[in-house]
């Protein structure tokens, strides 16, 4: 069992495990593995702690029903397969600022809370705006051979590859 | 009999509910192995300098795609293709990817990269997501008539869209990816 406790795994055996995990989700649960709606469904439940049962009524979330689901708790258990990964190797630590931020723009935790932010929300947008993410569109989508995940997952590395040279090599 | 209808509907999304956590349990138990829960190595994989998620990314649509259009072939499941349009998934993926490479993460690497420490994703990361999804769904109703749905062209797979059998497709596809990854071996990337 020593393979439980290695930091890194081949990417390969980590992309295997991911495809042999998609053939049980669509057997078992009949859903492709997907992330993005959850997020929306979150924002959505929290804007409804405050502004009550007219939130359900927008068209958004009519369309994604306001309720915890398959593919939230798929989300919640990502945090903690993750957090039991990085516990069983020795890879968990509270970090605030990477590396490769750092060695560009210093380790002033503002800032990179503020660009945090700032991609999180044409993240969160884009994904609502595409219809879905990289798991849902870059690896579910592509695997069934889906046209609209083809091209969302070729324009989400144009924009990402685009943006992050941009950042890096004029910016940073 | 409604009744009892209505506690096997009950009891079926609770096991659904559950197995939804076993599976996000096993995918950030893999994400997290193969490093795709750290900024370093997703800005890595964009400025190209890492390609640990593209190989991650391929070997699992490799994979995945030859068992379930396997299995599709056997009857055993079917497929879920999203629907689409030049509108929605050009626009909406490069926006996305300007979001990737400035947050560093994407909306199931975050939920990893928080199981992980990284401060960056639990505060402004998932504010982030959070704000961006309710500002969609605020502009939805606008947005909907106008742009998303310019150049529809519905669910469909490639094998559909040429008329041809499923395996006509998948086969070129997935000599493709392994020569991709082939490759991406032999320069050593």
């Amino acid at each position: 069992m020593e393979f439980l406790t290695q930091v890194r795994w081949s990417p390969y055996a980590v992309g295997i495990g991911i495809g042999i995990l998609s053939w049980l989700s669509f057997l078992i649960s009949r859903k492709p593995i997907a992330c993005s709606t959850t997020f929306a469904r979150a924002s959505g439940m929290i804007e409804k702690l405050f502004r009550g049962k007219k939130v359900d009524l927008k068209p958004y979330y009519h369309k994604e029903k306001l309720v915890v689901d398959w593919q939230w708790m798929l989300v919640m258990g990502i945090v903690i397969g993750s957090l039991i990964s990085a516990l069983l190797s020795g890879d968990f630590h509270w970090k605030l600022v990477p590396s490769i931020w750092e060695n560009a723009f210093g380790s002033a935790p503002l800032l990179r809370v503020i660009a945090a932010l700032f991609g999180g929300i044409c993240l969160g947008f884009g994904a609502r705006w595409a219809n879905g993410c990289t798991s849902g569109h870059g690896i579910s989508g592509t695997l069934q051979l889906a046209i609209s995940s083809w091209i969302s997952a070729a324009c989400f590395f144009i924009g990402g590859i685009l943006t992050a040279h941009l950042i890096f090599r004029l910016i940073g | 009999m409604q009744i009892k209808n209505s506690e096997t509907k009950s009891r079926k999304d609770k096991y659904s509910l559950l197995w939804g956590l076993a599976f996000g349990i096993v995918f950030g138990f893999l994400l997290q192995k193969g490093g795709a829960t750290k900024y370093d190595v997703i800005i890595g994989q964009l400025l190209l300098t890492d390609m640990t998620v593209v190989k991650i990314m391929l070997s699992a649509v490799l994979t995945g795609m030859i068992g379930i259009y396997a299995m599709k072939t056997l009857g055993l499941v079917e497929l879920y293709p999203k629907s689409g349009s030049f509108g929605r998934n050009i626009i909406g993926g490069l926006i996305f990817g300007a979001g990737f490479a400035i947050l560093g993460y994407c909306p199931g690497t975050i939920a990893g990269a928080i199981g992980n420490g990284y401060l960056d994703a639990l505060t402004g990361g998932l504010a982030g997501i959070l704000i961006g999804s309710g500002l969609f769904a605020a502009l939805y109703p606008r947005l909907d008539p106008v742009i998303l749905n310019k150049g529809d062209f519905g669910s469909i797979t490639l094998p559909k869209l040429l008329k041809v059998n499923d395996w006509i497709v998948v086969t070129p596809v997935a000599v493709l990816i392994f020569l991709l990854l082939y490759w991406l071996e032999k320069i050593s990337l």
